[in-house]
This record gives C-alpha cells, structure tokens and sequence, in this order.
C-alpha cells in the first residue's frame, strides 16, 4: 500500500508495502518519521550543495591587499578606515615580529595541554569507572 | 532517494577534504574586532551588557559544579576549546582571507549558552590581552557577538532540531554553522551601528556582511562538521554525560 502524505511531509511517498494494508499506530509513526528525516536530509543536502557552489564560484574579491588578510584586516579595519576609525595598538604590543608567533604557540600549547587533561579526566578515568552506563546508537 | 544516498557520503567527504585541505594553505592572521574600532560609547554599552551575562554565568557555574562533579571538567575542556578554535586562523583559498571558527556552537551545546557566555569572555579577555587578538575596548562587543549570539544560536537550533528528532550529527552540524553565522552577522551589526558616523546604517550593515560571506560562508560548514564530529565522538564515548548536560534525553539513548 502506498500512501501520499501530507505537505508536512515534504510531499513525499512514505514506502512500506504491507500485504495486509494496516499499519499499527507505532510503525506508521516510525515510517513518517523516517521519511521526514530522509526528506530533511535531502533538504540540507541541497542546502550545502548551494553553499559550497557559491563558496567556489564567489570571487576573491578586491580587498585582500595582501597575501592571507585575516577578515580583521581586510574587512573590519577596512571598512572602519573608509568611516575613519583607526585600530588602535593593543596593550601589550606582542604583535612585534616573531613575538606574536611565541605567544600563539604558547596559547596553542597550553590550550591544548588543558583541553587534552580535561579530555581525559572526563573520556579516559570517568569511563573505566561506569563502565555499566549506557553505551548507544544515535536516535 | 537512492541516488542521494549513494552520493551523500562521497560529497560529504569531499566537502570535509576540501575545507581541511583549506586549513593548510598559507600562513594566516587573526580576526575579532580590533582594539579602537569601536567608538567609546559603543564600547561602553557592549561591555555594559556584556558583564551581566558573565556574572550570571559565574552564579550558574558555581551552581551546577556543585550538582554535577562532571561539569567542571567539561567547562574546563570547553574553555580550552572555544580558546583556541577562536584563534585559530584558518586560510580560505576561495577569499584569499583568513578567519576562525568560534567554536561556541559545541559548547553552548554542552554547557549551555549561559556557561557559554563565561567561556567566551575569558578565551577573549586572554586574546585580547596576550595575542593581540580581539581588544580590551571591544571585548563586550566580542562577547556579544561570538559569546553571546554564538552559543545562543547553537543551542537553539540543537535543541529544535532534536525535538524535531533531526539525526544527532545533522543537529550538531547545523547548530555548529548558524553558531559561526549569527556570530558573523552580529559582528556586523555591531560595526555597523558602531563606525557608521553620519552615514545610514542599513547599507552600512550590508556591505559589512557581504564582505564576511565569501569567508566564513566555507567556514561555517567546517565549524559545522567540527560540531558535528564533538557530538557524535562524545555521545559515542559518554552517552551519560550528554544525559547529564540535558544535550539528550535518557529515553534517546538506546541500550
């Protein structure tokens, strides 16, 4: 049996062939809401198809005077400029040469350390002691 | 439908190697909005509504460590994650630009907006302070932005797309990309209302947002799927705490 659902349900066919032609209540529940989870999908799928097309497409356009701008630089302090503001230097000026990339690889590492010990405080000692909890497939 | 399923996976993969491949291309710069850029007042009046937000995270941490042994070292990861996502730059060939993931999509998933909120603001205030990056004059600009629209726009579109029992990765990725987006569009809402002077504010605002596309347009999907790969990972590795932080419901995880 096939049935035509509704535009809620994206005007899709829901599928299923039953010899008897009843459905219990949960099944055809479960049916509608696969379809519109497979309709969903589709629907994000096209979505992003769109995004990444335009992505590609969209031209590099004039504003990145140099080589990799951060938007910072070749959006924000350049439309500021036009309305005549300025940035200003920051507090403590580690934006000085090589300085700048001692303080990322210091921030990276330190940030990295934390988020690894976190890591594993919550993902490697926590599940050896509930190792009875629920262990699952996505709903 | 069949044909969908059968390129889903490869397009999927492609999208996700072409957005890697994009990580290493190039050396980059960082973004947030500058030291300076905004005018006094408007600094004022973000950091003014910034500072509320970050108290009432404080009183909600305090509240929830105290209920849940687990959260404290959630918020620590979280922390370190949102810090360094957010200066992380990351080279987008098709701009010529770079920019960064915010990263408050996966932790006002896990944490929720409020504790979100707290994270934010001190990964900006140490950017701010140490790297550069962001400033001490936009700092409630920034929190608003990345902090407060950020992690409010991943939680809501989590929380609608579960109830709309959308599939835990697809939630994750759509909350992870309108996270980076409405931080993007809220930065340009800030700057438009901010350095507009006499100028009219509406072609102001376009223009600043037009600008942001071609950037975080690509950028928006790598947070998404970088959204979507923290979920899954954690839902597959501790199903009890996204029970714990109400991300799911317990009747959701099947035994």
């Amino acid at each position: 049996m096939r049935r035509r659902l509704g535009i809620s349900d994206f005007g899709f066919r829901i599928g299923g062939k039953r010899s008897s032609g009843f459905r219990v209540r949960s099944s055809e529940s479960r049916i509608r809401r696969e379809e519109t989870l497979k309709a969903t999908e589709k629907i994000i799928l096209l979505f992003f198809t769109l995004i990444l097309l335009s992505a590609l497409t969209i031209p590099s356009w004039g504003f990145a005077a140099e080589k990799w701008p951060g938007v910072d630089e070749a959006v924000v302090k350049k439309i500021a400029k036009e309305q005549g503001r300025e940035a200003r230097e920051p507090l403590i000026p580690t934006d000085q040469g090589d300085l700048l990339l001692f303080v990322f690889l210091l921030a990276g590492a330190v940030g990295g350390f934390i988020a690894g010990y976190y890591w594993r405080v919550l993902l490697v000692e926590k599940r050896t002691s509930k190792k009875d909890e629920p262990q699952g497939e996505i709903s | 439908m069949k044909k969908i399923e059968k390129f889903k996976k490869p397009f999927l993969l492609t999208s996700v190697l072409i957005q890697v491949s994009w990580i290493f291309t190039g050396q980059a710069q960082a973004m947030h909005i500058s030291e300076g850029i905004l005018p006094f007042q408007w600094a004022i009046v973000w950091t003014l509504a910034a500072i509320p937000l970050i108290a009432f995270g404080l009183v909600r941490l305090k509240k929830q460590a105290q209920e849940e042994p687990s959260f404290k070292p959630l918020v620590g990861l979280m922390a370190a994650v949102v810090f360094i996502i957010s200066c992380m730059p990351i080279p987008v060939p098709t701009a010529g630009t770079c920019s960064h993931p915010c990263g408050t999509g996966i932790s006002g998933i896990l944490v929720g907006p409020v504790i979100s909120i707290l994270i934010s603001a001190l990964a900006l205030l140490i950017q701010a302070l140490f790297l550069a990056h962001g400033g001490l004059s936009t700092w409630g600009a920034n929190i608003i932005s990345m902090g407060l629209m950020g992690s409010l726009a991943g939680y809501v579109t989590f929380k609608i797309l579960r109830y709309l029992r959308t599939n835990l990765a697809i939630a994750g990725f759509m909350a992870g990309l309108l996270a980076d987006w409405a931080t993007y569009f809220s930065t340009a809402l800030e700057l438009a209302l901010g350095i507009r002077g006499d100028s009219p504010f509406l072609p102001l605002f376009w223009k600043i947002l037009i600008a942001f596309v071609p950037t975080q347009l690509p950028l928006g999907l790598l947070e998404g799927a970088m959204t979507a790969g923290m979920v899954t990972l954690l839902y597959k590795k501790r199903p009890d705490l996204l029970i714990k932080m109400k991300v799911l419901r317990a009747e959701e995880v099947k035994a």
